[in-house]
């Protein structure tokens, strides 16, 4: 993939873009039919039953059932609903999940896009779903689907700041948002990965991307006790699918985002393991970054909303600003 | 150079995948899926009552404040990620002047903390 970036473009190499991003977009439908029966699996083991186990062998063919049930399902729009923006919703969400993909790179040939400015890219396509649900929240007119979309968004933007402010001690440790550069920056050794060097950075960084996930503790947005399911309460069949899926592309991106910033990339743990090549350490790494993701669902209750957002602004962004400072005293002292 | 631009053909390119998946599948879906409208269907869903009002209601103002401090951090941000990048090449100065910049911004949110803008105390 590497080498055919670097040819110039002609009609044959469109053609081989546009099949390898269509494989990509199968190998992540895969991921999340199946990121989904683990999930449900997994929480099951843990809850101490069994879980889907009925369609299929190992019950694996539940979430292809349950996606061919919702394209089955009839599609409503509430009367009351502004119908342009409620069509539009589904899709922004989905849109921006998808494209953020691109720079994410798998070994050091194989990558999508080799952007300069890719996490920066990454960043900010990635705040656009906010945008989806608030949109998707108002054009339905409801009022639990608008407070929903309220809650989720001011979440999202509440955790977004830390978010992309405990990546900034990476960017400086690496001196290029290059998400491949940061990989090469990474040493052998699994202490010399930016999880162990950045380690208040590492930890902020989970705590806000589950919460920009969505996901248990921080899934307030769809507490089904307080606002019914949230922003999408007026969605069925595929709309619903949709925002779904968007979920679940994020967890996809986002365990990829970790792996590759904090976790090594395709490094080996340690360079006599090098006879394994990097990307099955890629998929290593990012399996066990999505069963931490659903082990934290299993395992905490649900934080409250006033919880939610001091912790976000009183706990969370200073320390990340103290984590770049602090990145900055010991690059001058150490490094330079 | 003329090579650099095929990264973002493929961003093109994932952008315009990332809208066919979501059109087609609606698309394909209209030949699937039943279409019997009722006017029960159709209303706004409240728990099974009929809706009160109107559905667009009013809601707390912490939404927008919190909005605010947003779009001032996230600016933040953008100055902190070109900083970041050139850091090793930058001298003691600069680490300075970002510590000044930042600190401005704290007494803000110092600011916003003290008139409990931060504190959440109803939905």
């Amino acid at each position: 993939m590497g080498d055919l970036l670097r040819e110039p473009l002609t009609a044959g190499n469109a053609l081989l873009f546009l099949l390898a991003a269509a494989g990509l977009l199968l190998i992540v439908l895969g991921f999340v039919t199946y990121a989904i029966y683990f999930e449900r699996r997994v929480i099951g083991w843990m809850q101490l039953r069994v879980g889907p186990n009925r369609v299929g062998p190992l019950g694996l063919l539940q979430t292809v059932a349950d996606i061919f049930k919702l394209l089955i399902k009839e599609d409503t729009i509430p009367r009351k609903a502004d119908r342009a923006l409620f069509v539009l919703a589904p899709v922004l969400a989905y849109v921006p999940a998808f494209a953020v993909l691109a720079v994410i790179p798998y070994t050091s040939g194989l990558y999508f896009a080799d952007l300069n400015v890719g996490l920066l890219y990454y960043v900010a396509l990635s705040s656009m779903t906010t945008l989806a649900i608030v949109l998707g929240g108002w054009a339905s007119n409801n009022k639990y689907a608008l407070l929903g979309g309220m809650r989720s968004a001011a979440q999202m933007i509440s955790y977004e700041v830390p978010l992309v402010m405990s990546v900034v001690g990476v960017v400086m440790l690496s001196g290029s948002m290059n998400l491949r550069s940061i990989v090469a920056a990474q040493g052998d050794w699994f202490w010399q990965w930016h999880f162990l060097p950045q380690l208040i950075g590492f930890a902020i960084f989970v705590v806000a991307s589950v919460s920009e996930l969505n996901r248990t503790p921080f899934d307030l947005p769809e507490a089904e006790s307080e606002l019914v399911a949230g922003y999408h309460v007026e969605y069925s069949g595929f709309r619903f699918a949709f925002f779904m899926l968007t979920e679940y592309v994020y967890v996809y991106a986002i365990a990829a985002l970790t792996t590759v910033l904090f976790l090594g990339g395709w490094h080996p743990p340690a360079p006599f393991l090098d006879i394994v090549p990097g990307l099955i350490w890629f998929v290593l790494k990012f399996a066990l970054v999505v069963f931490v993701l659903f082990w934290l669902r299993a395992t905490f209750p649900r934080l409250r909303v006033d919880q939610l957002m001091g912790f976000g602004w009183k706990v969370l962004l200073p320390l990340a600003l103290l984590n770049i400072f602090v990145t900055a005293a010991y690059m001058e002292l150490w490094i330079k | 150079m003329e090579t650099y631009a095929n990264n973002y053909v493929m961003v093109a390119i994932f952008l315009l995948l990332g809208i066919f998946l979501p059109v087609a599948a609606l698309a394909a879906g209209r030949l699937l899926r039943p279409h019997r409208p009722s006017g029960a269907k159709l209303t706004t869903y409240e728990s099974g009552n009929d809706p009160v009002g109107e559905g667009q209601v009013q809601f707390n103002i912490r939404y927008y404040l919190f909005a605010l401090m947003f779009v001032i951090f996230d600016v933040e941000t953008v100055f902190l990620y070109p900083w970041a990048v050139a850091y090793r090449q930058l001298g003691l100065f600069v680490l300075v002047e970002m510590l000044i910049f930042v600190a401005l911004l704290l007494v803000g949110l110092l600011y916003a903390w003290k008139k409990k803008v931060l504190k959440w105390d109803s939905i």
